[in-house]
């Protein structure tokens, strides 16, 4: 399996800064950047939780996807003054011990996670598939929030041509495509308590 | 789903996202629980009839003042353990040592007063009603900071709750005071921190199951 690695330190300072950086402009609305922000990011999960996944290496992507769901939820709490590593490497944290603990029924779960914070030290651009497939879990939306998501993210219409198309608002679009993907991140954490 | 389709659609969805946002969302929180907090104190159980001598009398402000200062502690604990990645250490030493102070002093008193006093400076005259009303009157406080919470990102869920039980405990104490009767150190120290501890404890217990996202 071909990975891509980048391991020095002094790297991982520059991942720091780069990240920061483009995920300042995603905080002030810039798509392009918070893409690429995104983008980056993901590859460092994969990196970072496939380390540590190594004994379920299929649950690598679900986890890297929630991730990415449960960051963009709560972005709102990062602070900029605050090192994006801390912030990044504890919900990362928070969302590997919810699923070892829900792996591991109700025991006692012994930490495996050290508390280096090097989680831009790797990156993975090597996806492999989700096991968990999204897209199932966003036929369970309600049509308010599902159908915007459809047609504007997945089939790449506009705003205004999925609005014209649904017979929504523009506005009601935007917030069905929000409120969306707050419940995707719900289920998504839910959806580990079923099996 | 891909992975890079998801990116796409959380990037879609990227709106600005206001400097403070977070901070704002608590300061909503406190600015509709703690009214509600005075209004439920005001309305069961009403200000002492001699508060206007009372507001003369240094232990009246001590009574109010000490736990509003707690409170404010739990506040700032509770902002930073609802940021994943930031440390509340701090905070939770101040409301440790805070108390521990407040001991410290309840027993040079206790132990300075002659034993005939002693003992209803533990009990005064309220003893059996003052947690129970302390934790009443947080009722409020406590379900705004929870669905603050909920908003937020806290990744240590029982501290989490715990910092929003003490926060709305000690906020409790601090509005019982306007009709606590009570002038000695001692029942401060045991009954009003005991109202905050069992506040903490609940928030503690309950965080786990009401807090994970």
């Amino acid at each position: 399996m071909p990975r891509t690695n980048e391991a020095t330190s002094s790297g991982a300072a520059g991942v720091e800064a780069e990240l920061h950086a483009l995920f300042q402009r995603g905080l002030n609305g810039e798509h392009a950047a918070y893409q690429a922000f995104l983008q980056k990011l993901s590859a460092h999960l994969r990196a970072f939780l496939h380390r540590r996944l190594f004994g379920w290496p299929d649950e690598v992507e679900d986890l890297v996807q929630e991730c990415l769901l449960a960051m963009h939820n709560k972005r709102h709490t990062y602070q900029s003054e605050q090192p994006l590593t801390a912030w990044v490497h504890a919900i990362a944290r928070y969302k590997l011990i919810d699923l070892l603990r829900s792996k591991s029924g109700r025991e006692a779960l012994h930490d495996p996670l050290d508390d280096d914070l090097a989680i831009f030290a790797e990156s993975s651009t090597d996806a492999s598939d989700a096991r968990r497939d999204l897209t199932g879990l966003l036929e369970t939306l309600p049509d308010r929030q599902r159908l915007p998501i459809e047609h504007v993210k997945l089939r790449g219409l506009s705003v205004t041509e999925a609005a014209v198309l649904l017979g929504m608002s523009e506005s009601a679009v935007k917030v069905g495509i929000h409120r969306g993907l707050k419940t995707l991140g719900k289920r998504v954490r839910l959806s580990y308590e079923d099996r | 789903m891909k992975t890079d389709d998801l990116i796409s659609l959380l990037a879609g969805d990227a709106a600005a996202v206001p400097r403070g946002a977070a901070s704002r969302q608590i300061a909503i929180a406190m600015a509709v629980g703690i009214p509600l907090a005075i209004l439920t104190m005001l309305l069961t159980m009403g200000t002492r009839p001699d508060l206007a001598q009372a507001i003369h009398l240094p232990m009246f402000w001590m009574k109010v003042l000490f736990p509003a200062g707690v409170a404010c502690a739990g506040l700032a604990t509770m902002a930073r353990l609802a940021r994943p990645g930031v440390s509340a250490r701090a905070g939770q030493w101040i409301i440790v040592l805070a108390i521990l102070l407040l001991w410290l002093s309840a027993i040079a008193t206790y132990a300075s007063a002659p034993a005939s006093q002693r003992a209803a400076m533990v009990w005064g005259q309220s003893w059996r009603s003052c947690t129970v009303s302390v934790l009443m009157i947080s009722v409020p406080i406590f379900v705004a900071a929870f669905l603050v919470l909920r908003r937020l990102a806290p990744t240590q869920l029982a501290q989490a709750g715990a910092s929003a039980g003490v926060l709305s405990g000690a906020a409790g104490a601090a509005i019982y005071a306007f009709h606590c009767p009570e002038t000695a150190l001692p029942f401060m120290a045991i009954w009003y921190v005991a109202g905050i501890a069992a506040a903490a404890g609940i928030g503690a217990a309950l965080g786990p199951r009401l807090l994970r996202w």
